[in-house]
C-alpha cells in the first residue's frame, strides 16, 4: 500500500464493506500511522446491497474520518437492470463492472485497491499483487509483468491503471484470524441470527426489502444463518449456522467442506466467469 | 504494505499451525512430470479441498482429464482458461495450505522450455524448490537448467521428487541412479541441504504416507520433509538493513520512515547511517504493527523516526551504522532476460533496486551462461529466457548487499522505458568501484567560464530521421548561418564519426545504440567547452535519443524532426542505398528493415517533404533565437 501510495498520484481504495475490505482498511491505517490513509475510499452501490451493509459502510467512514466515494451506474438503474430482471450476468456487468470503469475514470483513480485474494478463484490465484490494466481497464492475463522478489514494477503509461491487491497471499482463514486478533469491526451479516429466507434453486436468499418477487405460494421462513461472504442480496446465499461470534465462524470455517465462493451465485452461470469478468475489467 | 501483510501473517500462523512463517516453495519439473498432480495430490490427501471444488474438479476431469475416469488433480491447479485447453501452466500459480504443523505458499511453475522467466519469478520469493523429475526418464536437460535457476535466485534447499515411481515398478536401482546423477550434479551449485525422495504422485506413494511398496526407502514423506525443513534464512542475525520505501509526513510535527526490515534488527537508541548521504543518527522511536515498540526485526513493516533531522528520501538505506552495505554506482551482476525484445548493451533502461528507482545502462555483457551447462559463452545481447552476466552503471550511487549475502537489499528489476515492461530480473555480485573513492576533479575553469567567452549558450541541435530526409543538408545550411553570426559551432554527422571514433561498429541494434551513446558523450564535451554542437544522426530509437538528452544540462537539447515522408526518402535516395537495401544488398537498413521510431515532443518538428531546405535551415535559426540561445 505504502508502494502505491509512494507511486502513484491518485490512489483510491475499492471498499466493498466485506470482511477482506475490512481487514484491508485495517491495514490502510496501520501502513500510514500516525496519519490517516492518504486516500479515499470507493465503493460501487448496485442499489441491491445488504441494507447492514450499507449502514455499516456509512458507519465506518465517519468513524474513520476517510472520505467516501459512492458511485452508482445512473444509466444502468435507468435501464432498468437488476439482479431480479436482467439476471445476475447482466446485473454484475452493468452494475458492478461498468459502474466501476465510470467510478474510476470519473475521479482519474491511477491506482486502485482491492481486497481479492488468490485463494478465492483459480484464476485469481495468477493474479499479481501490482496488476495493470489499459486504458480501458481491461487484464491481459497472457502479458502479465513478472513479480519478483518485492520489487513491484508500478509504471503505466498515460491513462492506464494499476489494481492493487494488497491482500494476494491470504487466505480466508487468515483474514478471519486478523479480524479475531485485532478486533476488527465487521457487517453483522457474517454472524448466525434468525432472518428472514427463502429457499431457490439450493440457495438460501435472504428477504432484505420487499423488491424480492416471491413466487406464488413462497413465504419467507425464518431461519439461523449466516454469510461467509457478502454481495448483492439477492446473489448471495446464506448458509445454516449457529456461529454468532468469531471464535464460533472461526471453528466452523475448519471444519468446513464447502468454498467461501459457494453461495456466490455469479461465478458459477458458467465455468472460468471470473476469468472473463476480469477481463473486461471486474476486480 | 506487503511487509505489514507478513507480519499479520505471522500472527495470524502463531495461532494456527506452530508459530513458524510459512514455507514458501516452488514446484519445477518437465512437462508431464507430473507437478500439478503432486501438489493437487498433497491438498487432497490432506483434506484441503471443499467439496464444492471436489465436485467442479471430478466435472473438470471428465470434460479435459487425460486419466480416464480418474480424478485428475493437475486440473485444480491450471487456472485460465487458455491453458487448461492446452494442458499446460503458463504462468506461476500461488496456491496456500497449511496442515496443523505448518502453513504452505506454493507456487507451481511451468515446465516448458521457454518460459525461464516464469521459473525466475516463482524462485524469487521461494525459500525451498521441489525439483520433480520423471523415474522413467532420469535427469534431462530441463531439471538442469531448473537447478540452475533455482541456483541463481538463491535458494539454498532442494528436494528431489523422483516421480512416476508406479511406472518402475517401484525398483530401488533406478531411484538410486538418478539420485547419484542428481548430486553429482549438485557439486557445481551452491545448495545447502539436497533430499531426494522417490514417489507416485498419482498414487500417493510417499507424499503424506510412506509406501508400503517402498519398503527399502527410510528418508522421509515429501510432506513430512516439508513440515520439518528449516528453510528460514539467517535474517534475523544479519546487519540491520532498511530501504526507506515512503517518507511519512502527516503533519510537521512527525516525520519517519516507513518500510520493511529487510535483514537484522533495531532498537530504540541504535547507531544508524543513512545511505547514500552517509549521515549518521540514532534510531529514536519504533511504529509496529502493534504500535509503539523498542525493538523490531526482520521481515517486520515498521516506521522509524531518527534523532536527528537528516535528509532521507524514498529509495535510501538506513543501516548498521558499523557494518554497512556497498554504495557503488557500478557493479557486477546476473541477470535474467524476461522480455521478446533482446537486451541492447549502452540502452538506457530503469533500475527499481529496493526502493529507488533510476536509469542504468549495461556497460558490458561479459558472457551468457549456458543454463544446462554453466558454460561461460561469448555473446553481444541476451534473448529472451537467457541469462548473463553484465556491469552496470547507474544515473547515480546506491546502497546494497551482494545477492549472496542479502536476497532483498541485492536484487533488481530492469523496465523497459518505453513499453514499460518488466525487461529482466537481476542479483548483484559485487560493486565495480566504490563511489566513495571517486573523486570528480574539481575544475577552476568552469562550464559557465567557457561558455562565457562566446555570444551564444552551449546547446546540442538534434536532427534525426530517415535516411534520405535531408538532415545533413540542413544542418549545413544552419552551420553556415550559426557561423556566419560568430557562433562557435561544430557538426558531428554520422557518415563522418563512422569513418574515426566509430569505425569499430557496424549497424545492428546493439551498433547503433553504442554508436549514439558515444556521439551523445562527444556532444556533451563540447557543451562543457561552450559550443553550439549540431548532430546528423538517423538515431532511429527513442531511447538512444532520451539518453543523449539526459546527459545534456535542461534546456541544452534540441530535438529536431526532419520529418520526409518515406516515399520520398526512398525516391531520392542520394547515396543509392534504399535501392540496395530493397535489393536486399544491405541489411538493418532503416525504414526497411529496421524500424525508426518518431519523435513524440520534438523541439522543432521540420515539415521537410514539403519545404524547401534554406527555409527550414531558417526555421531553425528562428528556434534558437527564440530560445534565446543566439
Amino acid at each position: 500500500m505504502r508502494e502505491a501510495v509512494a507511486e502513484f498520484a491518485r490512489p483510491v481504495m475499492l471498499y466493498s464493506i466485506g470482511k477482506d475490505s475490512s481487514a484491508m482498511l485495517h491495514i490502510a491505517q496501520k501502513a500510514f500511522a500516525p496519519g490517516k490513509p492518504p486516500f479515499p475510499l470507493l465503493h460501487i452501490d448496485t442499489t441491491w446491497k445488504f441494507r447492514e451493509m450499507i449502514a455499516f459502510r456509512d458507519a465506518t467512514a465517519a468513524r474513520l474520518g476517510l472520505e467516501l466515494i459512492v458511485h452508482v451506474n445512473e444509466e444502468g438503474l435507468k435501464r432498468g437492470i437488476s439482479p431480479i430482471a436482467s439476471g445476475s450476468a447482466l446485473h454484475t456487468q452493468v452494475m458492478k463492472t461498468e459502474a466501476l470503469r465510470q467510478a474510476l475514470d470519473k475521479g482519474r483513480f491511477d491506482a486502485a485497491f482491492g481486497g481479492a485474494r488468490r485463494d478465492e478463484e483459480k484464476s485469481r490465484a495468477k493474479e499479481r499483487i501490482f496488476s495493470h490494466r489499459s486504458a480501458a481497464h481491461a487484464w491481459d492475463p497472457r502479458h502479465q509483468r513478472p513479480e519478483l522478489w518485492r520489487l513491484f514494477n508500478t509504471r503505466i503509461g498515460p491513462g492506464e491503471s494499476m489494481r492493487v491487491f494488497p491482500l494476494s497471499n491470504w487466505t480466508e482463514l487468515d483474514v478471519w484470524e486478523y479480524i479475531r486478533a485485532e478486533q476488527i469491526p465487521v457487517v453483522p451479516l457474517y454472524f448466525a441470527k434468525e432472518r428472514p429466507v427463502v429457499e431457490r434453486d439450493g440457495q438460501l436468499i435472504m428477504v432484505d426489502d420487499d423488491r424480492l418477487p416471491l413466487a406464488a405460494g413462497e413465504r419467507p421462513r425464518r431461519m439461523r444463518v449466516r454469510f461467509r461472504t457478502l454481495g448483492c442480496y439477492p446473489l448471495t446465499g446464506a448458509i445454516r449456522s449457529d456461529a454468532d461470534t468469531i471464535d464460533a465462524v472461526i471453528d466452523e470455517m475448519r471444519r468446513s467442506a464447502q468454498s467461501e465462493r459457494q453461495g456466490r451465485i455469479i461465478d458459477r452461470d458458467e465455468q472460468a466467469s471470473m476469468e472473463r469478468k476480469k477481463r473486461e475489467g471486474y476486480f | 504494505m506487503d511487509a505489514v501483510v507478513e507480519t499479520a501473517r505471522a500472527v495470524v500462523a502463531a495461532d494456527a499451525a506452530a508459530a513458524r512463517p510459512p514455507l514458501r516453495f516452488l514446484t519445477c519439473g518437465s512437462v508431464d512430470d507430473g507437478k500439478s498432480t503432486l501438489i493437487g495430490r498433497l491438498l487432497y490427501e490432506q483434506r484441503l479441498i471443499f467439496d464444492d471444488q471436489l465436485a467442479a474438479l471430478a466435472d473438470d476431469s471428465r470434460r479435459f482429464g487425460t486419466n480416464g475416469a480418474e480424478i485428475d488433480y493437475a486440473l485444480l491447479l491450471d487456472g485460465l482458461e487458455v491453458e487448461r485447453e492446452q494442458g499446460i501452466t503458463v504462468d506461476v500459480a500461488y496456491r496456500y495450505f497449511a496442515t496443523p504443523r505448518r502453513a504452505f505458499v506454493v507456487a507451481d511453475t511451468p515446465g516448458h522450455e521457454q518460459y525461464t522467466r516464469n521459473m525466475a519469478t516463482g524462485a524469487s520469493n521461494a525459500e525451498l524448490a521441489v525439483l520433480l523429475v520423471d523415474a522413467r526418464k532420469g535427469l534431462l536437460a530441463q531439471t538442469r537448467r531448473h537447478a540452475i535457476i533455482a541456483d541463481l535466485l538463491g535458494i539454498r534447499h532442494v528436494v528431489l521428487a523422483v516421480n512416476k515411481m508406479d511406472l518402475v515398478a517401484y525398483d530401488r536401482a533406478a531411484f538410486d541412479d538418478i539420485v547419484a546423477a542428481f548430486r553429482r550434479f549438485c557439486d557445481g551449485l551452491g545448495f545447502e541441504d539436497v533430499t531426494c525422495i522417490p514417489l507416485s504422485a498419482r498414487f500417493g506413494d510417499n507424499v503424506s504416507r510412506h509406501s508400503p511398496r517402498m519398503a527399502w526407502y527410510a528418508g522421509p514423506t515429501l510432506l513430512a520433509h516439508l513440515e520439518n525443513v528449516d528453510a528460514g534464512e539467517a535474517r534475523v542475525a544479519a546487519p540491520f538493513r532498511f530501504p526507506v520505501q515512503w517518507v511519512n509526513r502527516p503533519d510537521s510535527e512527525f516525520r519517519g520512515f516507513s518500510g520493511t526490515i529487510a535483514a537484522g534488527s533495531v532498537r530504540i537508541g541504535d547507531e544508524i547511517v543513512a545511505l547514500p548521504s552517509g549521515r549518521l543518527t540514532r534510531v529514536a522511536s519504533i511504529l509496529g504493527a502493534e504500535g509503539e515498540t523498542a525493538v523490531a526485526e526482520a521481515g517486520e513493516a515498521v516506521t522509524l523516526t531518527l534523532a536527528d533531522e537528516i535528509d532521507v528520501a524514498r529509495g535510501d538505506m538506513l543501516a548498521a551504522a558499523r557494518e554497512r552495505p556497498a554504495v557503488a554506482d557500478q557493479f557486477a551482476a546476473h541477470i535474467v532476460w524476461m522480455a521478446e525484445e533482446r537486451l541492447l548493451p549502452g540502452r538506457s533502461y530503469l533500475m527499481k533496486i529496493n526502493h529507488a528507482t533510476l536509469p542504468a545502462t549495461i556497460t558490458e555483457l561479459k558472457h551468457r551462461i549456458d543454463i544446462e551447462t554453466l558454460a561461460g559463452l561469448a555473446a553481444k545481447t541476451l534473448a529472451l529466457n537467457e541469462v548473463g552476466v553484465v556491469n552496470l552503471s547507474l544515473a547515480r550511487p546506491v546502497p546494497f548487499d551482494p545477492y549472496a549475502v542479502n536476497r532483498t537489499t541485492g536484487a533488481f528489476i530492469l523496465i523497459d522505458r518505453h513499453s514499460n515492461a518488466t525487461v529482466a530480473a537481476g542479483m548483484i555480485d559485487f560493486p565495480l568501484r566504490r563511489a566513495i573513492n571517486i573523486h570528480q576533479q574539481n575544475l577552476t575553469v568552469t562550464k559557465a567560464a567557457r561558455s562565457a567567452l562566446k555570444p551564444h549558450k552551449p546547446a546540442v541541435l538534434w536532427f534525426t530521421g530517415l535516411p534520405g530526409a535531408g538532415k545533413s543538408t540542413i544542418a549545413n545550411l544552419v552551420e553556415a548561418a550559426l557561423n556566419a553570426r560568430g557562433a562557435h559551432t561544430l557538426l558531428l554527422d554520422g557518415d563522418n564519426l563512422r569513418h574515426g571514433l566509430n569505425r569499430d561498429l557496424g549497424f545492428t541494434e546493439a551498433d547503433r545504440v553504442e554508436n549514439i551513446r558515444r556521439v551523445g558523450e562527444v556532444a556533451k564535451l563540447l557543451t562543457e567547452a561552450g559550443l553550439l554542437v549540431l548532430c546528423s544522426f538517423i538515431s532511429p530509437f527513442r531511447a538512444e535519443r532520451r539518453m543523449v538528452r539526459e546527459l545534456l544540462q535542461p534546456g541544452e537539447f534540441i530535438e529536431i524532426f526532419v520529418d520526409t515522408p518515406l516515399a520520398q526518402c526512398i525516391a531520392r535516395d542520394p547515396k543509392g542505398l534504399y535501392r540496395r537495401a530493397l535489393a536486399g544488398e544491405i541489411r538493418n537498413f532503416t525504414g526497411v528493415d529496421q524500424p525508426y521510431q518518431p519523435p513524440e515532443n520534438p523541439e522543432l518538428h521540420l515539415p521537410a517533404g514539403r519545404v524547401e531546405a534554406a527555409a527550414l535551415a531558417q526555421q531553425v535559426v528562428d528556434e534558437l533565437l527564440r530560445r534565446k540561445i543566439l
